[in-house]
Protein backbone atom coordinates (compact mmCIF):
# COMPACT_ATOMS: atom_id res chain seq x y z
CA UNK A 1 0.00 0.00 0.00
CA UNK A 2 1.15 3.54 -0.68
CA UNK A 3 1.17 6.17 2.08
CA UNK A 4 -1.90 7.65 0.51
CA UNK A 5 -3.90 4.46 0.71
CA UNK A 6 -2.67 3.82 4.27
CA UNK A 7 -4.12 7.16 5.19
CA UNK A 8 -7.36 6.50 3.36
CA UNK A 9 -7.68 3.16 5.11
CA UNK A 10 -7.10 4.87 8.47
CA UNK A 11 -9.74 7.54 7.79
CA UNK A 12 -12.16 4.89 6.61
CA UNK A 13 -11.79 3.03 9.90
CA UNK A 14 -12.43 6.22 11.87
CA UNK A 15 -15.56 6.88 9.82
CA UNK A 16 -16.86 3.41 10.54
CA UNK A 17 -15.96 3.63 14.25
CA UNK A 18 -13.50 0.77 13.93
CA UNK A 19 -10.89 1.03 16.67
CA UNK A 20 -7.27 1.72 15.78
CA UNK A 21 -4.99 -0.89 17.37
CA UNK A 22 -1.27 -0.64 18.29
CA UNK A 23 0.21 -2.23 15.19
CA UNK A 24 -2.16 -0.56 12.71
CA UNK A 25 -0.83 2.20 10.51
CA UNK A 26 -1.56 5.66 11.92
CA UNK A 27 -0.46 9.21 11.06
CA UNK A 28 2.50 10.44 13.12
CA UNK A 29 0.53 13.35 14.53
CA UNK A 30 -2.23 10.98 15.67
CA UNK A 31 0.39 8.92 17.50
CA UNK A 32 2.01 12.02 19.03
CA UNK A 33 -1.30 13.52 20.10
CA UNK A 34 -2.25 10.26 21.77
CA UNK A 35 1.06 9.88 23.58
CA UNK A 36 0.74 13.44 24.86
CA UNK A 37 -2.88 13.04 25.98
CA UNK A 38 -2.58 9.56 27.50
CA UNK A 39 0.65 10.32 29.33
CA UNK A 40 -0.69 13.63 30.66
CA UNK A 41 -3.64 11.68 31.91
CA UNK A 42 -1.39 9.04 33.51
CA UNK A 43 0.78 11.70 35.16
CA UNK A 44 -2.37 13.36 36.53
CA UNK A 45 -3.42 10.11 38.20
CA UNK A 46 0.01 9.67 39.77
CA UNK A 47 0.44 13.28 40.95
CA UNK A 48 -3.25 13.24 41.95
CA UNK A 49 -2.40 10.83 44.74
CA UNK A 50 -0.36 13.48 46.53
CA UNK A 51 -3.00 16.02 47.67
CA UNK A 52 -5.10 13.17 49.09
CA UNK A 53 -2.17 11.24 50.54
CA UNK A 54 -1.84 14.31 52.73
CA UNK A 55 -5.02 13.31 54.60
CA UNK A 56 -4.75 9.53 54.92
CA UNK A 57 -3.16 9.67 58.36
CA UNK A 58 -5.60 12.33 59.51
CA UNK A 59 -8.89 10.93 58.26
CA UNK A 60 -11.57 11.43 60.95
CA UNK A 61 -12.52 7.74 61.25
CA UNK A 62 -11.26 4.30 60.36
CA UNK A 63 -13.99 4.01 57.70
CA UNK A 64 -12.97 7.27 56.05
CA UNK A 65 -9.35 6.21 56.19
CA UNK A 66 -9.99 2.82 54.55
CA UNK A 67 -12.04 4.53 51.82
CA UNK A 68 -9.41 7.18 51.15
CA UNK A 69 -6.67 4.55 50.98
CA UNK A 70 -8.72 2.56 48.46
CA UNK A 71 -9.29 5.67 46.37
CA UNK A 72 -5.62 6.59 46.32
CA UNK A 73 -4.72 3.00 45.45
CA UNK A 74 -7.18 3.15 42.54
CA UNK A 75 -5.43 6.27 41.28
CA UNK A 76 -2.11 4.45 41.25
CA UNK A 77 -3.82 1.68 39.29
CA UNK A 78 -5.35 4.16 36.83
CA UNK A 79 -1.94 5.69 36.26
CA UNK A 80 -0.56 2.25 35.49
CA UNK A 81 -3.36 1.30 33.06
CA UNK A 82 -2.72 4.54 31.20
CA UNK A 83 1.06 4.30 31.14
CA UNK A 84 0.80 0.84 29.64
CA UNK A 85 -1.68 2.13 27.04
CA UNK A 86 0.80 4.89 26.13
CA UNK A 87 3.59 2.32 25.86
CA UNK A 88 1.70 0.52 23.10
CA UNK A 89 2.44 3.59 20.96
CA UNK A 90 6.18 2.97 21.15
CA UNK A 91 7.24 5.23 24.01
CA UNK A 92 8.99 3.65 27.01
CA UNK A 93 7.97 3.96 30.65
CA UNK A 94 11.34 5.51 31.49
CA UNK A 95 10.85 8.19 28.85
CA UNK A 96 7.40 8.95 30.22
CA UNK A 97 8.66 9.25 33.80
CA UNK A 98 11.52 11.37 32.61
CA UNK A 99 9.12 13.75 30.87
CA UNK A 100 7.14 14.12 34.10
CA UNK A 101 10.15 14.55 36.37
CA UNK A 102 11.91 17.03 34.09
CA UNK A 103 8.77 19.14 33.89
CA UNK A 104 8.50 18.61 30.14
CA UNK A 105 5.15 16.85 30.43
CA UNK A 106 2.15 18.42 32.08
CA UNK A 107 -0.39 16.98 34.47
CA UNK A 108 -3.77 18.35 35.44
CA UNK A 109 -3.31 21.76 37.09
CA UNK A 110 -5.92 21.00 39.70
CA UNK A 111 -3.38 19.01 41.70
CA UNK A 112 -1.27 22.11 42.22
CA UNK A 113 -3.76 23.42 44.76
CA UNK A 114 -3.31 22.61 48.46
CA UNK A 115 -5.65 20.43 50.54
CA UNK A 116 -6.15 22.57 53.63
CA UNK A 117 -8.98 20.84 55.51
CA UNK A 118 -10.73 17.48 55.64
CA UNK A 119 -13.59 19.01 53.64
CA UNK A 120 -11.17 19.23 50.72
CA UNK A 121 -11.29 15.41 50.52
CA UNK A 122 -15.04 15.77 50.03
CA UNK A 123 -14.76 18.58 47.48
CA UNK A 124 -12.07 16.76 45.50
CA UNK A 125 -14.05 13.54 45.28
CA UNK A 126 -17.25 15.33 44.37
CA UNK A 127 -15.95 18.07 42.06
CA UNK A 128 -12.54 17.02 40.79
CA UNK A 129 -13.45 13.38 40.27
CA UNK A 130 -16.85 14.51 39.02
CA UNK A 131 -15.22 16.68 36.36
CA UNK A 132 -12.78 13.88 35.55
CA UNK A 133 -15.65 11.43 35.04
CA UNK A 134 -17.43 13.90 32.75
CA UNK A 135 -14.24 14.05 30.70
CA UNK A 136 -13.54 10.35 30.81
CA UNK A 137 -16.87 8.72 30.03
CA UNK A 138 -16.76 9.80 26.35
CA UNK A 139 -13.15 8.58 26.21
CA UNK A 140 -14.41 5.01 26.66
CA UNK A 141 -15.32 5.36 22.96
CA UNK A 142 -12.12 7.07 21.89
CA UNK A 143 -10.71 5.78 18.61
CA UNK A 144 -7.51 4.21 19.97
CA UNK A 145 -8.29 0.73 21.31
CA UNK A 146 -5.87 0.42 24.27
CA UNK A 147 -6.80 3.90 25.53
CA UNK A 148 -10.52 3.17 25.27
CA UNK A 149 -10.13 -0.14 27.12
CA UNK A 150 -8.12 1.53 29.89
CA UNK A 151 -10.81 4.19 30.20
CA UNK A 152 -13.59 1.63 30.55
CA UNK A 153 -11.76 0.21 33.54
CA UNK A 154 -11.04 3.66 34.99
CA UNK A 155 -14.65 4.83 34.65
CA UNK A 156 -16.02 1.71 36.33
CA UNK A 157 -13.82 2.38 39.34
CA UNK A 158 -14.13 6.14 39.45
CA UNK A 159 -17.82 6.25 40.31
CA UNK A 160 -17.18 5.36 43.95
CA UNK A 161 -14.64 8.18 44.15
CA UNK A 162 -17.25 10.78 43.39
CA UNK A 163 -19.90 9.22 45.62
CA UNK A 164 -17.62 9.01 48.65
CA UNK A 165 -16.68 12.67 48.11
CA UNK A 166 -20.30 13.77 47.99
CA UNK A 167 -20.98 11.72 51.11
CA UNK A 168 -18.23 13.60 52.98
CA UNK A 169 -19.71 16.93 51.83
CA UNK A 170 -23.21 15.82 52.83
CA UNK A 171 -22.10 14.74 56.30
CA UNK A 172 -20.30 18.04 56.88
CA UNK A 173 -23.23 20.06 55.51
CA UNK A 174 -25.58 18.36 57.93
CA UNK A 175 -23.15 18.75 60.81
CA UNK A 176 -22.33 21.63 63.13
CA UNK A 177 -22.14 25.24 62.01
CA UNK A 178 -18.34 24.99 61.87
CA UNK A 179 -18.48 21.82 59.77
CA UNK A 180 -20.93 23.37 57.33
CA UNK A 181 -18.68 26.40 57.03
CA UNK A 182 -15.75 24.11 56.33
CA UNK A 183 -17.70 22.44 53.50
CA UNK A 184 -18.65 25.81 52.01
CA UNK A 185 -15.05 26.99 52.21
CA UNK A 186 -13.86 23.87 50.35
CA UNK A 187 -16.52 24.40 47.67
CA UNK A 188 -15.43 28.05 47.34
CA UNK A 189 -11.81 27.07 46.78
CA UNK A 190 -12.38 24.06 44.45
CA UNK A 191 -15.24 25.30 42.29
CA UNK A 192 -13.33 27.47 39.80
CA UNK A 193 -10.28 25.22 39.47
CA UNK A 194 -12.66 22.29 38.81
CA UNK A 195 -14.39 24.18 36.02
CA UNK A 196 -11.00 24.98 34.54
CA UNK A 197 -10.19 21.26 34.46
CA UNK A 198 -12.02 21.02 31.13
CA UNK A 199 -9.25 23.09 29.60
CA UNK A 200 -9.20 26.38 27.72
CA UNK A 201 -12.27 27.57 25.78
CA UNK A 202 -12.74 25.88 22.39
CA UNK A 203 -11.68 29.01 20.53
CA UNK A 204 -8.30 28.89 22.28
CA UNK A 205 -7.77 25.14 22.32
CA UNK A 206 -5.42 24.41 19.43
CA UNK A 207 -5.68 20.63 19.70
CA UNK A 208 -9.44 20.26 20.00
CA UNK A 209 -10.46 20.38 16.35
CA UNK A 210 -8.03 17.71 15.20
CA UNK A 211 -8.74 15.54 18.23
CA UNK A 212 -12.47 15.64 17.58
CA UNK A 213 -11.96 14.80 13.92
CA UNK A 214 -9.80 11.82 14.87
CA UNK A 215 -12.38 10.78 17.44
CA UNK A 216 -9.80 10.96 20.20
CA UNK A 217 -12.04 13.54 21.84
CA UNK A 218 -15.78 13.09 21.49
CA UNK A 219 -16.89 16.44 22.93
CA UNK A 220 -15.22 19.84 23.12
CA UNK A 221 -13.96 21.46 26.34
CA UNK A 222 -16.83 23.95 26.45
CA UNK A 223 -19.51 21.32 25.86
CA UNK A 224 -18.25 19.21 28.75
CA UNK A 225 -17.79 22.22 31.02
CA UNK A 226 -21.40 23.29 30.48
CA UNK A 227 -22.65 19.78 31.15
CA UNK A 228 -20.65 19.62 34.38
CA UNK A 229 -21.96 22.96 35.62
CA UNK A 230 -25.57 22.01 34.82
CA UNK A 231 -25.48 18.80 36.86
CA UNK A 232 -23.26 20.05 39.67
CA UNK A 233 -25.31 23.15 40.47
CA UNK A 234 -28.30 20.88 41.08
CA UNK A 235 -26.21 18.64 43.35
CA UNK A 236 -25.11 21.69 45.34
CA UNK A 237 -28.75 22.36 46.24
CA UNK A 238 -28.95 18.98 47.99
CA UNK A 239 -25.98 20.02 50.12
CA UNK A 240 -27.58 23.36 50.94
CA UNK A 241 -24.37 25.10 49.92
CA UNK A 242 -23.80 28.02 47.60
CA UNK A 243 -21.87 28.00 44.32
CA UNK A 244 -19.33 30.83 44.50
CA UNK A 245 -20.46 32.50 41.27
CA UNK A 246 -22.75 35.52 41.51
CA UNK A 247 -23.43 35.43 37.77
CA UNK A 248 -24.72 31.88 37.86
CA UNK A 249 -28.26 31.84 36.49
CA UNK A 250 -30.56 29.38 34.76
CA UNK A 251 -31.09 30.36 31.14
CA UNK A 252 -34.51 29.12 30.07
CA UNK A 253 -33.85 29.75 26.41
CA UNK A 254 -30.57 27.84 26.27
CA UNK A 255 -31.71 25.18 28.72
CA UNK A 256 -28.40 25.61 30.53
CA UNK A 257 -26.91 27.60 33.38
CA UNK A 258 -25.13 30.81 32.43
CA UNK A 259 -22.00 31.30 34.47
CA UNK A 260 -19.49 34.01 35.30
CA UNK A 261 -16.20 34.74 33.57
CA UNK A 262 -13.42 32.26 34.22
CA UNK A 263 -10.09 33.64 35.31
CA UNK A 264 -7.95 32.15 32.54
CA UNK A 265 -4.95 34.17 33.62
CA UNK A 266 -4.92 32.13 36.82
CA UNK A 267 -5.26 28.90 34.83
CA UNK A 268 -2.27 29.66 32.58
CA UNK A 269 -0.26 30.84 35.54
CA UNK A 270 -0.73 27.47 37.27
CA UNK A 271 -0.06 25.57 34.03
CA UNK A 272 3.20 27.48 33.67
CA UNK A 273 4.33 26.25 37.07
CA UNK A 274 3.38 29.12 39.36
CA UNK A 275 0.49 27.51 41.22
CA UNK A 276 0.59 27.21 45.00
CA UNK A 277 1.97 23.64 45.01
CA UNK A 278 3.64 23.00 41.61
CA UNK A 279 7.15 22.80 43.06
CA UNK A 280 6.16 20.75 46.08
CA UNK A 281 4.25 18.17 43.98
CA UNK A 282 7.05 17.62 41.51
CA UNK A 283 9.68 17.45 44.23
CA UNK A 284 7.68 14.90 46.23
CA UNK A 285 7.22 12.82 43.10
CA UNK A 286 10.90 12.96 42.17
CA UNK A 287 11.96 12.13 45.72
CA UNK A 288 9.74 9.04 45.73
CA UNK A 289 11.23 7.93 42.39
CA UNK A 290 14.84 8.54 43.43
CA UNK A 291 14.49 6.95 46.85
CA UNK A 292 12.93 3.89 45.25
CA UNK A 293 15.88 3.34 42.97
CA UNK A 294 17.69 0.87 45.23
CA UNK A 295 14.50 -1.21 45.48
CA UNK A 296 14.20 -1.40 41.70
CA UNK A 297 17.85 -2.32 41.38
CA UNK A 298 17.71 -4.94 44.13
CA UNK A 299 14.65 -6.59 42.57
CA UNK A 300 16.33 -6.70 39.16
CA UNK A 301 19.52 -8.17 40.69
CA UNK A 302 17.50 -10.79 42.57
CA UNK A 303 15.62 -11.78 39.42
CA UNK A 304 18.92 -12.08 37.56
CA UNK A 305 20.40 -14.25 40.30
CA UNK A 306 17.41 -16.58 40.32
CA UNK A 307 17.49 -16.88 36.54
CA UNK A 308 21.16 -17.83 36.69
CA UNK A 309 20.56 -20.38 39.42
CA UNK A 310 17.73 -21.97 37.45
CA UNK A 311 20.04 -22.15 34.42
CA UNK A 312 22.78 -23.87 36.43
CA UNK A 313 20.36 -26.41 37.83
CA UNK A 314 19.11 -27.22 34.36
CA UNK A 315 22.66 -27.65 33.08
CA UNK A 316 23.60 -29.98 35.95
CA UNK B 1 -0.29 -5.38 24.04
CA UNK B 2 2.76 -3.23 24.19
CA UNK B 3 5.85 -3.15 22.08
CA UNK B 4 9.18 -2.16 23.50
CA UNK B 5 11.11 -0.29 20.89
CA UNK B 6 14.40 0.68 22.45
CA UNK B 7 16.59 -0.95 25.06
CA UNK B 8 15.94 0.55 28.46
CA UNK B 9 18.42 -0.95 30.85
CA UNK B 10 17.02 0.37 34.09
CA UNK B 11 13.49 -0.65 33.21
CA UNK B 12 12.02 -3.90 34.48
CA UNK B 13 10.76 -6.03 31.60
CA UNK B 14 7.23 -5.61 30.32
CA UNK B 15 4.67 -8.38 30.94
CA UNK B 16 1.27 -9.03 29.43
CA UNK B 17 -1.43 -9.97 31.92
CA UNK B 18 -4.28 -12.40 31.24
CA UNK B 19 -7.06 -12.88 33.76
CA UNK B 20 -9.71 -15.58 34.19
CA UNK B 21 -12.67 -13.75 35.69
CA UNK B 22 -14.32 -16.95 36.94
CA UNK B 23 -13.87 -20.68 36.67
CA UNK B 24 -15.19 -21.92 33.36
CA UNK B 25 -14.16 -18.85 31.35
CA UNK B 26 -11.05 -18.22 29.26
CA UNK B 27 -8.17 -16.07 30.42
CA UNK B 28 -8.54 -12.70 28.74
CA UNK B 29 -5.93 -10.04 28.07
CA UNK B 30 -6.23 -7.36 30.76
CA UNK B 31 -3.25 -5.11 30.07
CA UNK B 32 0.44 -4.97 30.78
CA UNK B 33 2.84 -3.99 33.53
CA UNK B 34 6.52 -3.92 34.43
CA UNK B 35 8.04 -6.40 36.88
CA UNK B 36 11.47 -7.82 37.66
CA UNK B 37 10.34 -11.46 37.41
CA UNK B 38 7.29 -13.68 36.94
CA UNK B 39 6.42 -13.84 40.61
CA UNK B 40 6.45 -10.06 40.94
CA UNK B 41 4.47 -9.75 37.72
CA UNK B 42 1.73 -11.96 39.18
CA UNK B 43 1.67 -10.04 42.46
CA UNK B 44 1.59 -6.70 40.67
CA UNK B 45 -1.12 -7.99 38.34
CA UNK B 46 -3.21 -8.85 41.38
CA UNK B 47 -2.86 -5.30 42.73
CA UNK B 48 -3.31 -3.53 39.41
CA UNK B 49 -5.97 -5.62 37.68
CA UNK B 50 -7.98 -7.47 40.37
CA UNK B 51 -8.71 -4.93 43.11
CA UNK B 52 -12.42 -5.71 42.85
CA UNK B 53 -12.39 -9.48 42.57
CA UNK B 54 -12.10 -9.40 38.79
CA UNK B 55 -10.10 -12.60 38.70
CA UNK B 56 -9.66 -16.12 40.02
CA UNK B 57 -6.54 -16.90 38.00
CA UNK B 58 -3.73 -14.85 36.45
CA UNK B 59 -1.36 -15.62 33.58
CA UNK B 60 1.63 -13.43 32.87
CA UNK B 61 4.02 -13.68 29.95
CA UNK B 62 6.91 -11.42 29.04
CA UNK B 63 5.75 -9.25 26.18
CA UNK B 64 8.81 -10.05 24.08
CA UNK B 65 7.64 -13.67 23.77
CA UNK B 66 4.37 -12.76 22.10
CA UNK B 67 4.27 -12.91 18.32
CA UNK B 68 1.48 -11.29 16.39
CA UNK B 69 0.09 -11.33 12.89
CA UNK B 70 0.77 -8.33 10.70
CA UNK B 71 -2.30 -6.07 10.38
CA UNK B 72 -1.09 -4.84 7.00
CA UNK B 73 -1.42 -8.38 5.70
CA UNK B 74 -4.90 -8.92 7.08
CA UNK B 75 -6.49 -8.94 3.65
CA UNK B 76 -4.49 -11.87 2.31
CA UNK B 77 -4.24 -13.54 5.71
CA UNK B 78 -7.99 -13.97 6.15
CA UNK B 79 -8.89 -14.12 2.48
CA UNK B 80 -9.27 -17.95 2.39
CA UNK B 81 -12.28 -17.73 4.72
CA UNK B 82 -14.05 -15.05 2.67
CA UNK B 83 -15.58 -17.21 -0.02
CA UNK B 84 -16.53 -20.15 2.18
CA UNK B 85 -19.85 -19.01 3.51
CA UNK B 86 -21.02 -22.64 3.28
CA UNK B 87 -19.23 -23.08 6.62
CA UNK B 88 -22.10 -21.21 8.27
CA UNK B 89 -25.40 -22.94 9.07
CA UNK B 90 -27.44 -20.10 7.56
CA UNK B 91 -26.04 -20.92 4.09
CA UNK B 92 -28.48 -23.84 3.75
CA UNK B 93 -32.00 -23.14 2.56
CA UNK B 94 -34.30 -25.57 4.30
CA UNK B 95 -38.11 -25.67 4.69
CA UNK B 96 -39.61 -23.77 7.67
CA UNK B 97 -41.49 -26.83 8.90
CA UNK B 98 -38.19 -28.56 9.61
CA UNK B 99 -37.78 -28.50 13.41
CA UNK B 100 -34.95 -29.18 15.87
CA UNK B 101 -32.14 -28.44 13.44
Amino acid sequence: MTVHSFEEHFEEKLDKDIAIEPRDWMPDTYRKTLIRQISQHAHSEIVGMLPEGNWITRAPSLRRKAVLLAKVQDEAGHGLYLYSAAETLGVSRDELYDQLHSGKAKYSSIFNYPTLTWADMGAIGWLVDGAAIMNQVPLCRTSYGPYARAMVRVCKEESFHQRQGFEIMLTLSNGTEVQKKMAQDALNRWWWPSIMMFGPPDAESPNTEMSVRWKIKRFTNDELRQKFIDVTVEQTKILGLEVPDKDLKWNEERGHYDFGAIDWAEFWNVVKGNGPCNKERLETRKKAWEEGEWVREAAAAYAEKRKKKAGEQQAA
Amino acid sequence: MSQQTAEHKSEWPLWEVFIRSKAGLDHKHAGSLHAADAQMAIENARDVYTRRMEGVSIWVVESKYIHTSDPDESASMYEPANDKIYRHPTFYNLPDELKHM
